[in-house]
């Protein structure tokens, strides 16, 4: 097969302005992957598939993972003027100070496609998308188009994850149930303490009585506070 | 021109893009789609498992899978745990092979961490690894018989064979199911030769098990008129959607982990691929069987040339297990298709990203398409010759 540069090259050549980069992976395993551009992802994605050499014509594995926000926090050399009173004199003096800078690394949600090729028997190239953010910006372009496989397992991302798939012809929830308002896999989901509350006409008979009984209270207390 | 029905259909708010010009209600004769929903709960599911399926008289016109009754987040569960600490949720993934699982876990972490395994336990895992085969394809041959409705019989005789599977796994692991027998680096334990004396009489059994189902079934006349032509899969589909295990090889492709990858010692064992031609149900049937035979020779080989060692690197690190920061995907091929796992370690004691790539859940991708057509009847016979569990399917 080829190496993962001469990969990067030929679809630089096909795809013109891809920007396809590779993003190196220290384990032992040595699967170095691609980063793929969300803009040009379906062109590049459709010449990796159709490349007669390359032939990665079986997409095994989708899957999403949460890279939330990161705080780094800094030692940073500052110099600064220092005024200094000295024998009642006031002197202006250099002083290096060594301060802590908290800066952060906004976090994103990334996708990661294991290739193989079924007609050449060789893979696997891995392929990594990045959203936005975690937020707002959190639609990538769908691969189920090029790959059928893609189909339930970017479903799964859009349930777990919460990646909006552009172009899936069937974006729904698929383990998570239709109701269901967050996204389970993300690392700061918190569950919830009964999954199955459901607000039924008894809690409003309950607030209701819940009000009267105050009333009543107030009432009893006014009486009193006149009584005496 | 479009298509009345298709229209009458979308109005309905039951159309779908795929149908387009198959559906064949006519809007004026007074009839109607009728929706079911086959299952969570119908026996041939084999498991909490719906399909919210849209028939014109007994023909499917649309099949939607519907699951996750078994969801409980078994990926957050392995974030949270330490590598060690998920080998024995994954007994719970494909409860059938748990042995399985365990190889394809235990191989994900030794390419994460760069592990070395001895050759007795690389052995003992192909015996263990081969012996799961073998009884899940007697398995899920039984219960596709089963779901054609010849109750009893057929389903039995796999079952006897799979009795004297587990009580093996059990002598071995201390577990009929839940195995959880393999460490990353080797084995929990190593077999006697008393253990490999009884594999070596179940083993020389096999044979005669394998012929008497293939004369009980393979030649059947309602059996053939049942599956043949039945659910076809045609080998280009089953690519792109990344069909892996015995139903796309019966679609005729060729292509088994276990000669492409090489992983292991198979490199060692010389044993054939089978394929099919047609891809329909018949053939994913004789798949299983003919495999089950080119298992039964791996474990022959394995048998006879297991050798004396260690089964766990000395080198081994069990506590305070921490990969370098990195990332690795390892996968096997489980009887029921590729299962992969996906490891992403930030050097900490947990994995940073717990993916478990299960074979059932993208096989079940393209049930739609293989159903589309046929008869009620038929779905639960094409359903079972994808072979699902549901412990994988939701995780």
């Amino acid at each position: 097969m080829k190496t993962l540069e001469e990969i990067q090259a030929a679809i630089e050549a096909a795809v013109p302005g891809a920007g396809v980069e590779i993003v190196p992976n220290p384990a032992p395993s040595g699967e170095h992957s691609l980063r793929l551009k969300p803009e040009t992802a379906v062109e590049v994605a459709t010449f990796l598939r159709d490349d007669g050499e390359l032939a990665l014509d079986y997409l095994s594995n989708v899957t999403g993972v949460d890279w939330p926000d990161k705080e780094i926090a800094e030692k940073v050399k500052v110099t600064r003027a220092v005024t200094k009173t000295v024998d009642g004199v006031e002197q202006t003096a250099e002083e290096t100070v060594e301060e802590t800078r908290k800066r952060v690394e906004p976090g994103f949600l990334e996708v990661v496609y294991h290739l193989f090729s079924m007609a050449r028997s060789h893979g696997p190239v891995v392929l990594r998308m990045r959203t936005g953010n975690r937020s707002d910006r959190v639609d990538l372009p769908s691969l189920t188009p090029v790959w059928r496989s893609a189909e339930f397992q970017e479903r799964e991302i859009f349930d777990l994850y919460g990646v909006v798939f552009k172009g899936h012809p069937d974006l729904r929830r698929i383990l998570m149930w239709d109701g269901f308002k967050d996204h389970p896999m993300r690392r700061d989901y918190v569950a919830p303490d009964d999954f199955e509350y459901e607000p039924t006409p008894h809690d409003e008979v309950l607030a209701r009585a819940q009000a009267h009984r105050a009333a009543q209270q107030a009432a009893a207390a006014a009486q009193e506070g006149t009584g005496q | 021109m479009t298509n009345p029905a298709t229209e009458y259909a979308a109005g309905q708010g039951i159309g779908d893009a795929r149908l387009d010009g198959r559906m064949v209600v006519d809007p004026d004769s007074g009839t109607d789609l009728l929706e079911v929903a086959m299952g969570p709960h119908h026996p041939s599911t084999h498991g909490v498992f719906r399909m919210d399926v849209a028939l014109d008289g007994e023909r499917i016109t649309r099949l939607k899978p519907v699951f996750g009754y078994l969801h409980r987040n078994h990926e957050k569960l392995g974030e949270g745990h330490t590598y060690l600490a998920s080998m024995p949720y994954t007994d719970r993934l494909d409860y059938i092979c748990s042995l399985t699982n365990n190889w394809a876990y235990a191989l994900a972490v030794e390419k994460l961490a760069g592990q070395e395994v001895p050759e007795r336990a690389e052995y003992l895992r192909v015996i263990v690894g081969e012996l799961t085969r073998v009884q899940n394809h007697a398995l899920s041959v039984g219960f596709l018989i089963q779901d054609m409705g010849a109750s009893g019989t057929p389903l039995m005789y796999a079952f006897r064979e799979r009795e004297k599977i587990l009580d093996l796994f059990e002598a071995l692991t201390g577990s009929r199911m839940m195995c959880n027998y393999m460490r990353f680096g080797g084995c929990r334990v190593d077999a006697t030769s008393e253990w490999l004396d009884a594999v070596r009489k179940v083993v020389t059994g096999l044979p005669q098990f394998a012929d008497e189902f293939e004369q009980l079934l393979c030649t059947n006349e309602i059996l053939m008129a049942r599956t043949q032509g039945v659910g076809v899969l045609r080998p280009e589909l089953a690519v792109s959607a990344g069909v892996t295990g015995p139903a796309l090889r019966a679609a005729g492709v060729n292509y088994d982990i276990r000669k492409v990858d090489r992983y292991s010692i198979y490199d060692r064992f010389k044993f054939k691929v089978p394929l099919g031609e047609h891809g329909d149900v018949y053939d994913r049937f004789m798949i299983r069987l003919l495999e089950l035979r080119e298992s039964i020779k791996i474990l022959e080989q394995a048998l006879k040339e297991i050798p004396d060692g260690p089964v766990m690197d000395p080198k081994a690190k069990i506590r305070n297990f921490r990969p370098k920061v990195g990332e690795a995907y390892g996968r096997i091929e489980a009887p029921k298709g590729e299962l992969g796992f996906y490891l992403i370690s930030d050097g900490g004691p947990n994995p940073y990203r717990y993916r478990v790539r299960p074979p059932s859940f993208v096989n079940l991708t393209i049930l739609e398409d293989m159903c589309l057509g046929h008869n009620v009847a038929d779905v639960v016979l094409i359903l079972g010759s994808v072979d699902i569990v549901l412990g994988e399917v939701d995780r």
